[in-house]
């Protein structure tokens, strides 16, 4: 009955003027006992369905330590699917809490769409070329057709890059990833170039791996962050809280399979991560052990990592600059204090 | 012959044998049927010799590639080997989430007894010699889908846990959206095309401008319109189930070309007809039921068809507003990085193809059969 009170309900609010909420999300989310998320419709290794029909993926596991932040119950999200044209609007309307959907963090959809909390992984358009082209560098593609999607930054950042080095290329444009990949495979362009873990993704796809490989340019920035609405920063602080959580996790060694043993840590920094110490999940309306929990069911940024794209995964994608800020990479996460 | 010249006969008799006629040309059995029927004459030789070849050069790889050389047993490494086979494995391991989508695991006995209610009611107004016709399509058409809605919902009071709509998905997402579209595309364009052809200025005005809008703008802007600029009609923290929005959109779209298939099967009837049930003194709506409708659907039955199969087939646009159709859920799947294989979308789209091609054809099928049965005067 709830789904035609529903009906009723917006069929009479809509005859009414609309009005922002602020500051209600984490009641709103708290009353209706589950974290909406929206996804992708399916990206290998960032959000997908197992076998299972269970969602899995890297934004996946981000919404999943949300729900765990929030209810201790990495269980209580549901999954909204989302093109990428629609995902904006679904934040925006309400229909989700917040979108996890390799979503690249810009300045105009920092300020027109939502509050970025953080990145989740740091990508960067790539070039892929077979062997037999004998190219080794980006700067030799002069000439050449270039194949990728339609309504993407990586068009953009593609044409950006032919013009500022002043060479020509064709565009072959697809949809799908599948049909780009059916195309390059089928030689109708000699490039192929989309985000780098696209690249790793897709290759696999391809009759002969092995046979292509990845140019060493990276032409642009993708920092893929998760974000929620403009005006509620509680629960933006709660979206930014827990990727900090995951990423702080890792730096100090704490794991799925080892948080029960370190919440009884005597390292202060481990304590007020673990919340046996001091008040700060209190002050973003959350329980004080809601890293712990986070932690003890999905696990750190690098459990989430490997798990998902990791080397041991069909991806293999190494950690690269999504290494940990003291291991090389530029993942640098603010301290719980 | 002696007798021949005594009567005085003086006709021309020939004596000996007639030389033999050749033998008529053989019109019965194969090779006769061949040369009438694909080499009769120098072009339709060449269109049959070329049709064959093109046969003779696709059918061989095609069926090596879907039956012979694909994997049928075995995991995603199996697949792995082999790239350049089908990769039925990848079916077969997800075919619960292809039928039922992200529908909760516990609750699935719910849709298949929806499924197999349908499967009867659908068998039972098929097939000739079952009684209670007109009970049983009062169930299906009226019962059943209210039934059907509780069922796949939920409800508190009957002890079914609720089912949001976000987690139909699969096939069923597909029946669900091409049933309902179906089942309220026929009278709502009955009543438009009765509407349009109305000799009330307002109401035919209103009916053409109604059936005018809806053709004119494509179904991937009604969906992109239903969800994206919808929501922004709404106030914030207000949501209108995305379904809804979709089958509501569908059905509307196909009530309209409805309309116009209803139409012309109406422009059809001879007016001695309309004449002919006002002289009987039948009111407005018995003279349509009793007279002019039964005619007039009768002739439109391949447009009726035409446009159902059309329909059920435009639910596959409903991926590009996220919801997972069959094809959606098989598009999704596909992104698994564990099946990043060659040969897997591929077969993820053959897959969906043949179960189209098998609904679509048996509607086809079916539509000859009530032709067949209901033919009386315009058959050829």
């Amino acid at each position: 009955m709830q789904f035609i009170k529903t009906i009723a309900v917006s069929a009479a609010l809509a005859a009414t003027a609309g009005f922002a909420h602020a500051d209600e999300t984490l009641d709103a989310v708290k009353e209706k006992g589950f974290v909406q998320c929206g996804v992708s419709q399916g990206l290998p290794g960032f959000s997908n369905p197992d076998d299972q029909g269970n969602w899995t993926g890297l934004d996946v596991d981000f919404c999943r330590a949300m729900a765990a932040a929030v209810f201790n119950d990495a269980d209580a999200v549901k999954f909204t699917p989302l093109s990428a044209k629609v995902r904006f609007t679904a934040l925006t309307s309400g229909e989700i809490d917040v979108l996890s959907r390799n979503t690249t963090w810009t300045m105009s959809r920092d300020s027109d769409f939502g509050e970025f909390v953080g990145v989740n992984y740091y990508d960067g358009q790539g070039f892929m070329v077979p062997k037999s082209l004998g190219v080794s560098s980006a700067m030799e593609l002069d000439g050449a057709a270039v194949c990728t999607n339609t309504g993407t930054t990586t068009e953009l950042n593609v044409a950006d890059f032919f013009r500022a080095n002043k060479m020509n290329y064709t565009v072959v444009a697809f949809e799908k990833a599948d049909e780009v990949v059916a195309a390059y495979d089928a030689g109708r362009c000699d490039v192929y170039t989309t985000d780098r873990s696209g690249l790793a993704a897709q290759r696999t796809k391809l009759s002969a791996p092995d046979d292509h490989v990845v140019l060493p340019e990276i032409i642009s920035k993708e920092p893929l962050g998760p974000l929620v609405r403009h005006g509620d920063n509680q629960w933006g602080d709660i979206a930014r809280w827990t990727l900090n959580c995951m990423i702080n996790a890792e730096e100090m060694g704490v794991t799925s399979a080892n948080a029960a043993d370190m919440a009884s840590s005597a390292n202060p920094g481990i304590k007020r991560l673990m919340g046996t110490e001091g008040d700060l999940g209190g002050k973003i309306g959350l329980g004080n052990d809601f890293c712990a929990n986070i932690i003890a069911s999905v696990g750190n940024y690098g459990e989430s990592y490997d798990r998902n794209v990791g080397p041991d995964t069909p991806l293999k994608l190494d950690r690269g600059v999504n290494a940990l800020w003291s291991q090389g990479g530029i993942l640098y996460a603010a301290p719980q204090r | 012959m002696a007798m021949d010249n005594s009567t005085g006969y003086s006709g021309v008799v020939n004596s000996g044998d007639l030389p033999d006629k050749p033998a008529p040309i053989k019109t019965d059995g194969v090779g006769p049927w061949i040369r009438d029927n694909l080499f009769n004459g120098a072009f339709n030789s060449i269109l049959t010799i070329s049709s064959l070849l093109l046969v003779l050069y696709t059918l061989p790889s095609a069926l090596n590639w879907l039956i012979f050389n694909a994997v049928w047993t075995g995991g995603s490494d199996a697949c792995r080997a082999n790239p350049d086979g089908a990769c039925w494995t990848f079916v077969t391991s997800r075919w619960e989430q292809f039928l039922y989508g992200f529908y909760e695991k516990s609750e699935r006995w719910r849709i298949d007894i929806l499924l197999v209610i349908l499967a009867v009611g659908i068998a039972w107004l098929a097939w000739e010699r079952t009684p209670g016709k007109k009970l049983m399509a009062f169930f299906m058409l009226v019962i059943y889908p209210i039934f059907a809605f509780f069922m796949m919902y939920g409800n508190e009071a009957m002890g079914l846990p609720i089912v949001e709509t976000p987690q139909w998905g699969g096939f069923t997402l597909t029946l669900v959206i091409a049933l309902s579209g179906i089942v309220a595309s026929l009278p709502i364009g009955i009543v438009l095309a009765l509407g349009r052809r109305s000799e009330m200025r307002i109401i035919s005005l209103l009916c053409t401008i109604f059936i005018e809008f809806w053709r004119g703008i494509p179904l991937v802007a009604v969906l992109f319109m239903a969800t994206i600029m919808f929501p922004l009609f709404l106030p914030a923290g207000v949501t209108f189930d995305q379904l809804l929005r979709a089958v509501i959109g569908v059905a509307l779209f196909a009530s309209a070309y409805m309309a116009e298939v209803v139409r012309g099967g109406l422009q059809a009837i001879p007016k001695g007809q309309y004449e002919g049930a006002m002289a009987l003194g039948l009111p407005f709506w018995k003279m349509m039921r009793l007279i002019i409708l039964p005619q007039a659907l009768k002739i439109v039955i391949p447009g009726i068809v035409n446009t159902f199969i059309g329909l059920f087939k435009d639910t596959t646009l409903v991926l590009i507003i996220a919801l997972f159709d069959l094809l959606g859920i098989v598009q999704a799947s596909i992104a698994d990085p564990n099946w990043s294989i060659k040969s897997v979308p591929y077969t993820g789209y053959a897959f969906v193809a043949i179960v189209f091609w098998i609904c679509c054809y048996s509607m086809a099928l079916y539509s000859r059969y009530i032709e067949d049965k209901l033919h009386t005067g315009h058959k050829r």
